[in-house]
This record gives structure tokens, C-alpha cells and sequence, in this order.
């Protein structure tokens, strides 16, 4: 599986928050943290990366440029988990093209949840389904946007677990926003903290 | 035919001012509204009488060109009032006015140049009411689908952009608010087509009767234009949806609702 790079990247377009310019690589098979003070756009960040936001620079996912290859399949490729997840239809099952017994099982699921009601699912059930579907589409590259902000120890290790089994079994690289250092520090080989106008990039745990 | 006097018509008046004062009372908010339409309506019908007497005498190709075209402006800019989201001024006249101008004239020529077919075509009496109740149905229709399609939009922008993060198309991630904004414009012209007869006796006919039209006459002209404006306002809606739906997204299929006259971020 591919590195991915980015190059230049520029989002001052956005907001004048942003006038750094981004230059750094999650090796195919790691993680890469990001931290940083509320509302100094680590979402925004994630969303370009996702091409979800105009931006300038490039973006490579292997020799593959962002804009090179239309919209929606890049997205199929470097998959966003955003931190709050939004469902259409009416019950669970509709959202996914066919039950897979691994994943669903994995985060304590069984077959009746295709038939439960959306309305009905508290935010904690919402984050691991969400997880679930994102993984379905085999992503080359994640984008998690504090994929267990929600949920209780019991179900964010059982989410964490399954993230990091997937990342290794395909070797794709990852990146993980979090307020918990220790899961970070658990996760990542490097951590990019943001702040205004600048970010820094530190190795993390390079005792391997 | 009985002709109606003055008076007659203040009688009717005094109905509006009634509803108005209770809408008023009410705080519905839309007084105002409705007493402008009502002033509106008069000085228009007016008008137009007048304009149609001069117009009906001529048989002038080119005048006719005029008042369709001021017809059509004026039906592009009124499908823009009364938005909840209304578009920015300028695509939105620009959207509706090329999709009624495509639907409606190409209905309006097929009647006057196959179906009813008068010498010359361009006859004046028939093709100025005739455009002026396709125009007048495929706005409103254009109005109801471009309101709802922007309200769902707008009210489901997350919705629409989680869609687009999982990889869908734009065409996928909205295209059941399409589906649903197109069928909300066509519902008001389907319900009378369908209750035509049974519970009202529609606008065309009525007339044509009162104005001593065998009945069975005044039917088969009523059939034809319930089609024509039928056909007329599906693919009028069809369209300025389809349009408008394409340009809140942008090349790479993000959501950009910058044609809204909202801030959209």
C-alpha cells in the first residue's frame, strides 16, 4: 500500500488562520497524531485532505495526485470518518450494500442491527456503525476525526483495536485526530500538533 | 353575456380586505403580501386588457415577440420571490428563465404551429393566453421545486456531504432531494388535472362557458391545454431542478451553496 504525501499544501483560502504550508508524509502502515487547541481547524485539515474543501497544493496517495483521478473515487481512497456521523434513510441496514459478520461482530454487533431504527441508535452506536461503514469501502488511506470521542473504555478499545488491525493487515497510513495523548501516544509513530499559523511535527515512541 | 359593473367588483374586494384584516389579526405575516397581489392583480389585468385590444387589431409578429419576451422576463424574476432560500439574483433568473423559456415556448410553438394551428400562427389571440397559461403553471411549478430543492439542501448539508466523504457521486448524494423537489412542483398541476370536472370546473372553461362556448367546445380546449401545461411544467421543473442541483457543486464534487443568498459557512 501507497505513502501519503503532502506537498505545499496551502489552505488560506478557508480561513486566515491558515497561512502555514503543510509538507509532511504518513508512510504506508503507520500513523500520524494530530492535537491542537479546539476550533484551530484540525477538522478543516482532514477535510482537505479528503478533497472535501478547495485547497492548493497536492496531495499524493502513492504516485497518485488528488486531482489527477475524479472526486469520488479519491474519497473511496482516503476515507473521512468525521466526528459526527450522518445517516439518510430510516433503518441501519440501508446504509450498507451487505452485512459483514467480521466487522459488525468485532464492535459487538449481530445481524438484527440492519433492521434497527436510525432514530433509535444513541451517538456511541452511531460512532462504531459509522466506523463499520467506512471500513466496508476498503479505504487505502484513513482519516479519523475522533472516532471514540463518544464512547466508554470498553468500546473505544474494541474500536481502536479494530482500526489498527485493519491499518495492518492492508498497510495503509493513517491519521487520527484525538484530545487523549495516551491514545495517541499509543498509536501514532508521529504527532502533528497545530496551532495558529504554524504546526510541528514530533517522532513519537522511535524505540522500534 | 352579463357585463359586470364597477360595483360588482368592489363587492368582491370587500372579501379580500376581510381576509386580510384577519390574517392581520392573526399575525399570519403575510398582509402585506396579499394586499400588494390583490393591488398588483388589478392594475395588471387592466393594463393588459388594453395592451390586448391594441394587440388583437394588429396581427404584428414583432409586437407579439415583445410581449412574450416581457412575459418571460417578468415570470424569470417572479420565480425567485417568495424563497424561503431563494438563489442569488442573477442565477436564479438566469435558471429560471432559460427553463421556462425552453419548456413553455416549445409547447406554446407546437400548439400554435400543429394543434390548434390558426392563420397566421402567431395569432395573437390564441398564442398570448395560450403562452400566458403555460408560463404562468411551469412558474409555478418552477417556484414550489427550486423552494423545496434548496430548502432540502440547505437543511441537509451535512447529510449530503457525509454521502460524498463515503464516495458517492453528487449525482447519488442528492438525488433524492432531486427526485422529491421535482415531484413537489408537480403535484399542484397533477391534483387539478386529476379533480378537473369533479370538484372544479377549470379557469379556461369556466370562461369559455360564460362567455356562451358550447360546453362540449370549451372541454376538448381545456383537455388539450391541461397537457400542454402538464407536459409543459414537469420538463419546465425537471429542468431548473437538474440545473440547479448541478451548480451547488462545484468541479470536484464538493457542496458550495455560495449560489444561495445565504453564507453557506
Amino acid at each position: 500500500m501507497p505513502d501519503l504525501t503532502i506537498k505545499n499544501l496551502n489552505l488560506s483560502s478557508i480561513s486566515p488562520n491558515f497561512s502555514q504550508v503543510f509538507d509532511f508524509s504518513i508512510p504506508a502502515g503507520t500513523s500520524m497524531g494530530i492535537t491542537g487547541p479546539s476550533g484551530i481547524g484540525k477538522s478543516v485539515l482532514l477535510k482537505a485532505l479528503a478533497d472535501m474543501l478547495p485547497h492548493s497544493g497536492d496531495i499524493y496517495l502513492g504516485d497518485t495526485e488528488s486531482q489527477t483521478i475524479p472526486a469520488e473515487r479519491w474519497r473511496r481512497k482516503v476515507t473521512l470518518l468525521p466526528s459526527e456521523s450522518q445517516w439518510w434513510h430510516e433503518t441501519v441496514g440501508e446504509h450498507f450494500h451487505h452485512f459483514n459478520d467480521d466487522l459488525f461482530s468485532c464492535l459487538g454487533f449481530n445481524k438484527e442491527v440492519m433492521d434497527w431504527q436510525i432514530i433509535h441508535l444513541s451517538s456511541g452506536e452511531k460512532q462504531r456503525l459509522a466506523c463499520i461503514r467506512v471500513l466496508m469501502n476498503e479505504p487505502e488511506a484513513l482519516l479519523l476525526d475522533e472516532p471514540t470521542a463518544n464512547l466508554d473504555q470498553t468500546n473505544r478499545i474494541q474500536l481502536e483495536t479494530l482500526i489498527i488491525e485493519y491499518q495492518k493487515k492492508n498497510q495503509i497510513p493513517l491519521l487520527w485526530i484525538s484530545h487523549d495523548k495516551a491514545q495517541l501516544s499509543r498509536i501514532c509513530q508521529q504527532l502533528l500538533t497545530l496551532n495558529k499559523n504554524h504546526y510541528q511535527i514530533t517522532q513519537i515512541g522511535a524505540d522500534s | 353575456m352579463i357585463h359586470l359593473t364597477p360595483w360588482d367588483l368592489a363587492i368582491a374586494s370587500t372579501m379580500i380586505i376581510l381576509l386580510a384584516v384577519t390574517s392581520l389579526l392573526l399575525q399570519l405575516k403575510i398582509t402585506k403580501q396579499l394586499l400588494i397581489a390583490a393591488i398588483r392583480n388589478v392594475i395588471q389585468l387592466l393594463l393588459i386588457g388594453y395592451i390586448l385590444k391594441i394587440i388583437f387589431n394588429s396581427n404584428n409578429l414583432f409586437l407579439l415577440l415583445a410581449i412574450a419576451a416581457v412575459m418571460l422576463v417578468v415570470a424569470g424574476f417572479e420565480i425567485n420571490s417568495r424563497q424561503k432560500y431563494p438563489l442569488k439574483r442573477w442565477i436564479g433568473f438566469k435558471v429560471g428563465t432559460s427553463a421556462l423559456f425552453i419548456s413553455s415556448f416549445a409547447m406554446a410553438l407546437l400548439t400554435l404551429m400543429v394543434i390548434v394551428a390558426p392563420t397566421p400562427w402567431y395569432s395573437p389571440q390564441y398564442a398570448i393566453p395560450l403562452l400566458g397559461m403555460l408560463l404562468g403553471n411551469t412558474m409555478n411549478g418552477i417556484s414550489l421545486g427550486m423552494d423545496k430543492l434548496n430548502q432540502s439542501v440547505y437543511q441537509q448539508r451535512l447529510i449530503i456531504e457525509q454521502r460524498l466523504m463515503l464516495g458517492q457521486t453528487y449525482q447519488e448524494a442528492i438525488h433524492e432531494i432531486r427526485a422529491e423537489s421535482i415531484r413537489t412542483g408537480m403535484i399542484p398541476i397533477i391534483n387539478s388535472m386529476a379533480i378537473a370536472g369533479l370538484v372544479s370546473l377549470p379557469g379556461l372553461m369556466t370562461g369559455q362557458i360564460l362567455a356562451g362556448t358550447p360546453p362540449v367546445e370549451a372541454v376538448k380546449y381545456q383537455i388539450l391545454l391541461f397537457f400542454l401545461i402538464a407536459s409543459g411544467t414537469g420538463f419546465g421543473i425537471m429542468l431548473a431542478v437538474w440545473m440547479i442541483a448541478k451548480r451547488m457543486f462545484d468541479d470536484r464534487q464538493r457542496l458550495n451553496l455560495d449560489i444561495l443568498q445565504i453564507k453557506s459557512r
